[in-house]
């Protein structure tokens, strides 16, 4: 079974995208790190943990401002290639409660931008359980699209899911050394998506707080590439 | 100390000792050299000095028995008083060393002298009682030096200091630690205008760049006064080559071929030192050498990344005479006298003159009788450069060293270090910093945007100035915004960025739990990455079962088998000096010269001779061939490593652009090896120029920032700087980052920083590190401006014999960051064909 021949040329913004099944839902995983759904052209995507810079610098870490503008600004370009319906932002948009845009931000631009041209929903993380500010679309703590469950956290209810949150990064030995990439990752039981925030860090699958959502091993990681999606057996990532 | 003199002739100058100090001598039978001599008058006419000496020469008394002569004639007095002299030595070891060693003098004479040692280690309960009562002798750190001038006190600390003495300047000099102390001896200079700076070096090529570095440039270009120990006092050094009976490896590292002639010299004498250039090599060489230790000779092992309390057991049996032989890497270079060494062995090429001269000076500490080396190359190419070393060596020439320009980081950090002591008006800070040497041509703009980036990041956005670290009063001031900014700061003080470390403990899993025991000491991370549970290395002199990685902490096992999973070895950590290169060079390209070299050899160069051409002394010998389906040039710069393999990146980049489909390219200290599909010598015959426009000096324009947008060596800088300026804390109070975390956040930070703000200043601090660091540009630019129109080209039917040394490193050096994308690809494939192979897991939801 050839790992990157699963590529489908669908079109050029679909370039090194997989498609893939959960819970009898077709799914395209996107090298961008976003999941579509084409039945419903819904894009998910998770922890875009928006104004961490600025939360850590109330903490005297002047890490650049610039973050929400890079994270928005991908977000915007690849709602533009893909064209979705609606956008699914799977918890943890906002980095703190506490830090929202500052005056001169064009973040909230930003985000109008998005949601013209789609239905923006905002999904309920641990970092925003409640929106920060008023945002356009609808706030929920869950979302269903058939039998799958869209939410932050992993949950082991036996409902077929696509949770963020884990932030995973798969490790892989290479001829090139120790290789480390974020990742989806997929079982029959869930998707994880990685996080697609521009200042976020990421987890190794082979962390118990990661691994342990996958007990049997049954399944397969994405590793995120410039060229496209690679995708490795779990148990060679979580060991 | 070592001994000034044990000859029993008559002081030189009786004056110039005082009483107590003249009978103290004449006790010993020592004299007073007249180096020890010229100190004393520098110190008595208050003038700063630089003192050149060779290892053996009673430097370190030269530079301490002025501050002991004033102290001694000092009346007493009740009341504390500030600290009197400063010795700042790079060792932490060296420090508490002579502060031991100071002792016995001062207790003999009946000396009324505090002299005391302040470094990481020193309790924090003795730090307090030392601001408080200050010894009149402080022996510390760079440092340990930023933490006491970050302090309120400092002003009072340093009030009555006298002279200051730094130990090895041209080892701290040359560095980003040497910024550091420059810097703040630019504030002991406004603190205590009255002290003067002895600095001690071994020697170097241009000692009127220390002369600048060791004062105030006000006005810019003065130097210290020089006192030198003549030439003719020191041995020559007894420098030979091992002649091997074995045969001389085309490549490699391990000098596997030669260990026994190495185990037979060692036990001929009564303390080998034995150097090798990366912490792996010495592992291995440890190893091979306990494989054949017949006789049971006691033979330790010395590097870095051993636990701490490992290394001072080692070098307390190396001082009380325990042990046979130690190898070592640089951790060994400078300092103590451990013990009574006898004889030096250098393992493989030692890349530079002057560090070969630093090395072999461990052996016999003493000037009259000369220092016995034995240099052991571990290949052909290495055999020339042992040869090249030793003529330098007899020559008495050294590597020269550019002047250095300061590093912004290091700015960066000593500006917020001033700002936790005491409020600073920019105007003044600015001037006392650029009478630091390194930093004499900073320009006023890159000083305020380091100011600005102090402060609230130095974003163009300003829209931190409300979490700004410094704040500004009415007058126009800094002063450090909250108390745990300054302890944040004194926590993360310096400029010694190490690979990430893991810590090493013995262990074993029961049931899936492991738990750590034993610690055995550190190793990189990116090593500990690449193993796999049953992976077994060598470490700490041991064979060791990688069991596997508990939170940061490796856990391993002792192995049963004897041969060790070896990782790859990606040749020295130095790059050959340019010195040292263009002496290669010279020595290849005079048939008359080869006599002096063993016969295998010469053979060599005469083979090259007759099938190809010999590289010129000047001119740049490039080669092309087909072999496998495949086209190869190979080019011979003789430029080091670091500068090949840039110049690989930028020649594929415009291989590519000519349509050759370059597929990669391979490099060492000599030589660089591309294949390609395309034929380069069709290209030569189409068109003659073609390889002279391929390496002409503008790729250094357009080529190199393509390049550098994606380069990992950037990332690599990138972090570093950002460390060393403050941006990202290494610890900071009440947490400890978990450090395998920190690596891909400054990447990304530095993704993010290069899109929306390519001008950031901290981007320019990183850039400039990596061009005079990894990526070696200035070298680089120096030989393509060398090589135009002096290009020799050999088209070749078949692989000639001195290609073959680079020709089999192909697959043994790590590819680069930038082909991952492609490994990953590679590597998914083999492990779905694995798993597709047999049957493994049922398919995971994914359909495809």
């Amino acid at each position: 079974m050839p790992a990157i021949t699963a590529v489908v040329p669908v079109s050029s913004s679909l370039a090194g995208a997989v498609p893939v099944r959960l819970g009898g839902l077709d799914l395209i995983l996107h090298p961008e790190g976003a999941a579509l759904v084409p039945a419903e052209e819904t894009l998910i995507v998770a922890d875009l943990h928006l104004e961490k810079a600025a939360s850590f610098a109330a903490r005297g870490r002047l890490l650049p401002p610039h973050d929400s503008v890079a994270t928005l600004g991908a977000l915007s370009a690849l709602a533009g290639a893909l064209a979705p319906r609606r956008i699914v932002l799977l918890g943890d948009s906002f980095h703190s409660r506490l830090h929202t845009f500052g005056a001169a931000s064009p973040g909230p631009a930003l985000i109008a931008g998005l949601a013209a041209r789609a239905e923006l929903v905002w999904i309920a993380g641990n970092h925003d359980p409640v929106p920060p500010l008023p945002l356009p679309g609808r706030a929920l703590p869950e979302l269903r699209i058939g039998d799958v469950v869209l939410r932050h956290l992993p949950c082991r209810d036996g409902r077929p899911e696509i949770v963020g949150h884990l932030h995973p990064a798969a490790r892989l030995r290479t001829r090139a050394g120790a290789l480390r990439r974020r990742c989806f990752l997929l079982s029959p039981a869930r998707l994880v998506l990685p996080a697609f925030g521009a200042l976020t860090g990421a987890l190794d699958a082979d962390d118990p707080a990661i691994a342990d959502w996958f007990p049997d091993r049954a399944g397969h990681a994405f590793l995120l590439g410039r060229a496209g999606l690679s995708r490795v057996p779990l148990a060679a990532v979580m060991g | 100390m070592p001994p000034a003199d044990s000859s029993p002739e008559a002081p030189d100058d009786p004056c110039a000792l005082p009483p107590a100090f003249a009978r103290w001598f004449a006790q010993r039978g020592w004299i007073l050299r007249p180096h020890q001599a010229e100190m004393l008058a520098q110190a008595a006419a208050r003038r700063s000095t630089l003192l050149i000496a060779p290892t053996g020469a009673g430097k370190t008394l030269a530079g301490f028995l002025p501050a002991l002569v004033e102290l001694a004639a000092r009346p007493p007095r009740a009341a504390p008083r500030g600290v009197h002299s400063l010795y700042i030595s790079p060792l932490k070891a060296l420090a508490v060393d002579i502060a031991r060693n100071l002792e016995a003098p001062i207790a003999e004479m009946g000396l009324d002298i505090r002299v005391e040692a302040r470094t990481g280690d020193t309790p924090a309960a003795r730090r307090q009682r030392q601001l408080r009562q200050p010894p009149d002798i402080l022996l510390t750190t760079p440092e340990q030096i930023a933490l006491l001038l970050s302090h309120g006190e400092a002003r009072r600390f340093f009030s009555e200091l006298r002279l200051i003495i730094v130990d090895e300047l041209h080892a701290l000099a040359p560095g980003k630690r040497g910024d550091l102390l420059a810097l703040g001896l630019a504030r002991l200079a406004v603190l205590a205008p009255a002290a003067i700076r002895f600095g001690l070096s071994a020697t170097v090529a241009e000692p009127d760049a220390l002369r600048r570095w060791l004062v105030p440039q006000e006005p810019p270009g003065a130097m210290a006064d020089l006192v030198t120990v003549p030439r003719e006092l020191a041995a020559a050094p007894d420098l030979r080559i091992l002649e091997t009976a074995a045969r001389l490896p085309w490549s490699g590292h391990s000098a596997r071929h030669a260990m026994g002639e190495v185990y037979e010299a060692i036990g001929r004498h009564r303390l080998s030192l034995i150097f090798v250039n990366t912490r792996m090599q010495a592992e291995l060489v440890f190893r091979m050498l306990w494989d054949i230790n017949e006789a049971g000779l006691r033979i330790a092992l010395h590097h870095g990344s051993l636990d701490v309390a490992q290394r001072r057991k080692v070098e307390a049996a190396m001082a009380a005479g325990g042990l046979d032989a130690v190898v070592c890497t640089s951790t060994l270079d400078l300092g103590i006298d451990w013990g009574d060494v006898d004889l030096v062995v250098h393992i493989g090429a030692p890349k530079g003159a002057s560090r070969l001269l630093q090395r072999i000076g461990r052996a016999n500490h003493r000037l009259d009788t000369p220092s016995r080396a034995l240099l052991v190359p571990s290949n052909r190419f290495e055999m020339l450069e042992c040869r090249a070393a030793i003529e330098a060596a007899a020559a008495g020439e050294q590597d020269a060293r550019t002047a250095r320009t300061g590093a912004l980081d290091v700015l960066a950090q000593h500006v917020t270090g001033m700002a936790c002591a005491e409020p600073f008006a920019p105007d003044a800070l600015f001037r006392e910093v650029t009478a630091a040497a390194p930093y004499c041509g900073l320009p006023r703009a890159d000083f305020d945007r380091i100011l600005a980036f102090a402060t609230d990041g130095g974003y163009a956005l300003r829209v931190y100035e409300r979490f700004a670290k410094l704040k500004r009063d009415a007058g126009g001031r800094y002063r450090i915004a909250n108390p745990r900014l300054a302890q944040g700061y004194r926590m993360n003080v310096g400029t010694i960025v190490e690979e990430t470390m893991l810590k090493v403990h013995l262990g074993a899993g029961r049931g899936g739990a492991l738990r750590p025991g034993r610690l055995l000491g550190e190793i990189e991370e990116y090593f500990a990455e690449g193993l796999s549970p049953g992976d077994t290395f060598v470490f700490a002199g041991e064979v060791l079962k990688f069991e596997g990685l508990v939170e940061d902490r490796v856990i391993a096992s002792r192995a049963a088998g004897r041969d060790p999973m070896i990782p790859s070895y990606a040749g020295g950590k130095f790059p050959l000096s340019t010195h040292l290169a263009a002496r290669v060079r010279a020595l290849i390209a005079d048939p008359a010269h080869w006599r002096c070299l063993p016969a295998q050899v010469a053979d060599w160069l005469r083979l090259q001779q007759a099938r190809s051409g010999l590289p010129g002394r000047d001119d740049l010998l490039i080669e092309s061939f087909p072999r496998a389906g495949r086209h190869f040039l190979v080019l011979y710069p003789f430029e080091g490593r670091l500068a090949h393999q840039t110049l690989g990146m930028l020649l594929t980049r415009r291989l590519e652009r000519a349509g050759l489909k370059p597929l990669g390219f391979v490099a060492n200290d000599y030589a660089l090896a591309t294949w390609m599909l395309g034929d380069p010598q069709r290209c030569v015959a189409r068109e003659p120029g073609f390889l002279g426009a391929l390496l002409d000096p503008d790729m250094l324009g357009d080529d190199l920032e393509a390049w550098l947008a994606e380069s990992a060596l950037m990332k690599r800088s990138f972090r570093h700087c950002a460390i060393v300026s403050g941006l990202i804390e290494r610890r900071f109070p009440g947490m400890e980052k978990k450090a395998r975390a920190l690596t891909l956040s400054t990447d990304l930070i530095h993704d993010v920083l290069r899109r929306h703000e390519p001008d950031h200043i901290l981007l320019a601090a990183a850039r400039a590190d990596a061009a005079s660091g990894l990526m070696d540009l200035r070298r680089l630019s120096d030989f393509l401006m060398r090589i135009r129109g002096r290009i020799a080209h050999h088209p070749l039917a078949r692989i000639s014999p001195l290609a073959v040394p680079v020709m089999l490193e192909i697959g043994r050096e790590p590819v680069y960051g930038e082909a991952g994308d492609a490994a990953i690809a590679e590597e998914a494939e083999r492990l779905m064909q694995e798993a597709a192979d047999e049957p493994g897991p049922a398919d995971g939801g994914a359909e495809a």
